[in-house]
């Protein structure tokens, strides 16, 4: 399918190559490098040489979303039986990693549709909610929300106040939700919602029901290629056959949660190192006092830091990558991967923009774009903070969230 | 129709080449090895060709030992439905001819196709040998390939132009750019090529005449030397002293 006919194309050969300073190319199998291969090809093909405009316009290419489905880069881990890859956690990790290489907008839009829309409705959805819903999404013919967070509750999700009503043959459901990746474009909603009794349920909102509207966030600085909106419900009547049966509580949005953040520490790997690798070329073609930039001790500090960051990340997520194959990760271990993640990257974003110097702030390299997208990953999915929290609770069983 | 692509297992075009033992062996450590360029279009081609015709089935051959896999499973995640292994060192063109020969004639192909070279000793020989053994046509390099019936349309590239030719089946093509586009493999392509057969088969044994006696890299690239534009007089010294080229 071809691009978007406004899409402007870069002319820069897109040469990023990742770094493997401990060798752990020798932890994968050929198959997770076969993966990684064909993602960072398609990443190479259909994003990076779009991503720079799409970003500067603020331009969500709706096109994506069938060609993610195409590649398979939605719900890898979800059964074949429904259109899912069947691939394990490690597969699932390297797809993040690639996609948010190429940018952490399009990477949320997969994570989005994988972990937080089809995840839930394979865990906690019947029979029939599974094969109407999955093989949609899985193929990129429908593109997916989660909706948890609101104008008022972010970090305190149980504060919610969206509800819904039994009418006998329907639920109505009323509120509202914010920050919502995808929305605007969204076909289905995965929304989190306490019935009468205060209990949390999940809800499977279409498109087209009366009440149901997704207005768009506008002027956002980071994400920009990504659609951000508002889910708004207005007396919206939801058929009884798509409340989640599967689980009920938070614990159910927070289980979806995990599996995004597992992504997550992984993608954001992804795009520290394509910083990385754009800076240390940068370092070693720029010439100052007439030898190489990468001549400097402080630029090679920088290096040296950035490359040491990587490695110990890219040793965290293989190690919990593992634990997710067999079950046993932890929240709270997936909290220290995410955190840690996203914060060394946006640490080693700033300091690439450093060696990039002037050229750090334009589009024609990739690095202030992922410095920008980093500032939301950072936030969403569980504040740098609330995972210190998470982590404090988990070592001193003392919860200190309120 | 039955066709067979046989593709190459050969170092990523931006590795760093390198020999040791005295200049007799290639170092593959840190190495990339991916399907020769030239063969991955004409895999692309065979599949969309197979996509087209009901009952079509592409098999993938390479000759190489067994760390030659990963490459081949490549190949049949972007759609081939059976790949075979010959199981020896690809020593030289035509002990690689002689080998695809020798499987074609056993299994009976409508349609070789591979690239117009490999890309690691770009002999670009194996498709003419193939096709003589065999007793049949071979082309190269072939940029567009189109089967009507028993026969196919092929465009050929020619020194400052194109060649337009009908070729009956069976037939070898040494395909490039633009018969096709490159596939990507999507993950379901990856799932379902794990269970795909891959068959081992034991090398036939061919006097080929041919030995390896040593490698050598070309020089260096020297620095380059700025010239101002206006200054055609120093640019001529240098080309005929220096450079050594007027």
């Amino acid at each position: 399918m071809a691009q978007d006919a406004s899409s402007k194309k870069s002319l820069k050969q897109d040469v990023y190559d990742h770094p493997d300073f401990y060798a752990i190319d020798d932890l994968l199998t050929a198959e997770h490098k076969l993966i990684r291969s064909s993602i960072r090809d398609f990443v190479k093909k259909e994003i990076t040489p779009y991503v720079e405009d799409w970003a500067q316009r603020a331009h969500f290419p709706y096109e994506i979303v069938k060609k993610f489905g195409d590649i398979g880069a939605f719900g890898p881990t979800v059964s074949e039986q429904y259109g899912g890859g069947g691939l394990d956690y490690i597969s699932y990790g390297i797809i993040m990693q690639e996609i948010e290489r190429g940018d952490s907008g399009m990477r949320s839009t997969a994570s989005v549709q994988g972990s937080l829309v089809m995840y839930p409705i394979y865990k906690f959805g019947s029979e029939a909610q599974k094969k109407k819903y999955l093989p949609k999404l899985a193929s990129g013919e429908w593109l997916g929300c989660f909706g948890l967070t609101e104008p008022d509750h972010g970090s305190n999700p149980g504060g919610m106040v969206t509800n819904f009503k039994d009418m006998g043959d329907h639920y109505l459901l009323n509120g509202a939700k914010m920050w919502i990746s995808n929305s605007p474009r969204a076909d289905i909603a995965v929304v989190w919602a306490k019935n009468e009794e205060g209990r949390v349920h999940g809800l499977v909102v279409e498109r087209g029901m009366e009440g149901f509207s997704t207005p768009e966030t506008h002027g956002k600085w980071s994400l920009r290629a990504s659609a951000t909106g508002e889910l708004v419900f207005d007396n919206v009547k939801v058929p009884k056959e798509n409340l989640l049966p599967g689980k009920s509580g938070l614990g159910a949005p927070l289980m979806c949660l995990d599996s995004a953040r597992y992504g997550i520490a992984w993608g954001a790997i992804g795009a520290a190192m394509d910083c990385y690798d754009s800076a240390r070329r940068y370092a070693l073609e720029r010439i100052q006092f007439g030898k190489p930039i990468a001549s400097f001790q402080l630029v090679q500090k920088k290096l040296a830091e950035m490359l040491s960051e990587i490695t110990k990340a890219q040793l965290l997520n293989w190690r919990l990558g593992t634990l997710m194959n067999e079950g046993k990760a932890t929240t709270a271990q997936i909290s220290l991967a995410k955190r840690n993640n996203v914060h060394v990257a946006l640490e080693i974003a700033r300091e690439a923009r450093q060696i990039h110097g002037g050229m750090g702030i334009t589009g024609e390299y990739p690095i202030m774009r992922h410095m920008m997208n980093l500032e939301s990953v950072v936030t969403y999915e569980g504040t740098h903070d609330i995972h210190l929290l998470i982590l404090g609770n988990n070592i001193t069983g003392i919860p200190a969230f309120f | 129709m039955k066709i067979l692509v046989c593709i190459t297992h050969v170092p990523d075009t931006t590795s760093k080449i390198n020999f040791t033992d005295n200049n007799t062996r290639f170092n593959t450590a840190g190495v990339q090895f991916i399907i020769g360029p030239y063969d991955d279009y004409s895999l692309a081609r065979a599949i969309e060709i197979k996509e087209a015709t009901p009952g079509a089935t592409v098999t993938v051959l390479n000759v190489g030992p067994a760390d030659t896999e990963p490459t081949i499973r490549k190949a049949l995640s972007v759609g081939a439905d059976d790949a075979v292994r010959i199981n020896a060192e690809p020593t030289d063109s035509f002990f690689v001819a002689k080998q695809i020969a020798e499987h074609a004639k056993s299994i009976g192909y409508d349609l070789i196709l591979m690239g117009r070279e490999s890309i690691d000793y770009n002999s670009g020989v194996v498709h003419g040998i193939v096709g003589e053994l065999l007793g049949w046509p071979s082309v190269s390099p072939v940029m567009k390939l189109d089967i009507e019936g028993t026969k196919a349309k092929l465009a050929r590239e020619i020194e400052g132009g194109k060649e337009f030719l009908e070729v009956n089946l069976p037939f070898v093509a040494g395909c490039q750019e633009p018969i096709a586009e490159w596939k990507i493999p999507n993950m379901r392509g990856i799932m379902s090529a794990r269970t795909k057969p891959l068959k081992v088969v034991e090398p036939v044994s061919v006097d080929s005449g041919v030995k390896l006696q040593q490698f050598e890299l070309p020089p260096p690239k020297g620095a380059v030397k700025m010239i101002a534009a206006d200054n055609v007089a120093e640019l001529v010294t240098l080309l005929k002293n220096e450079a050594k080229v007027l």
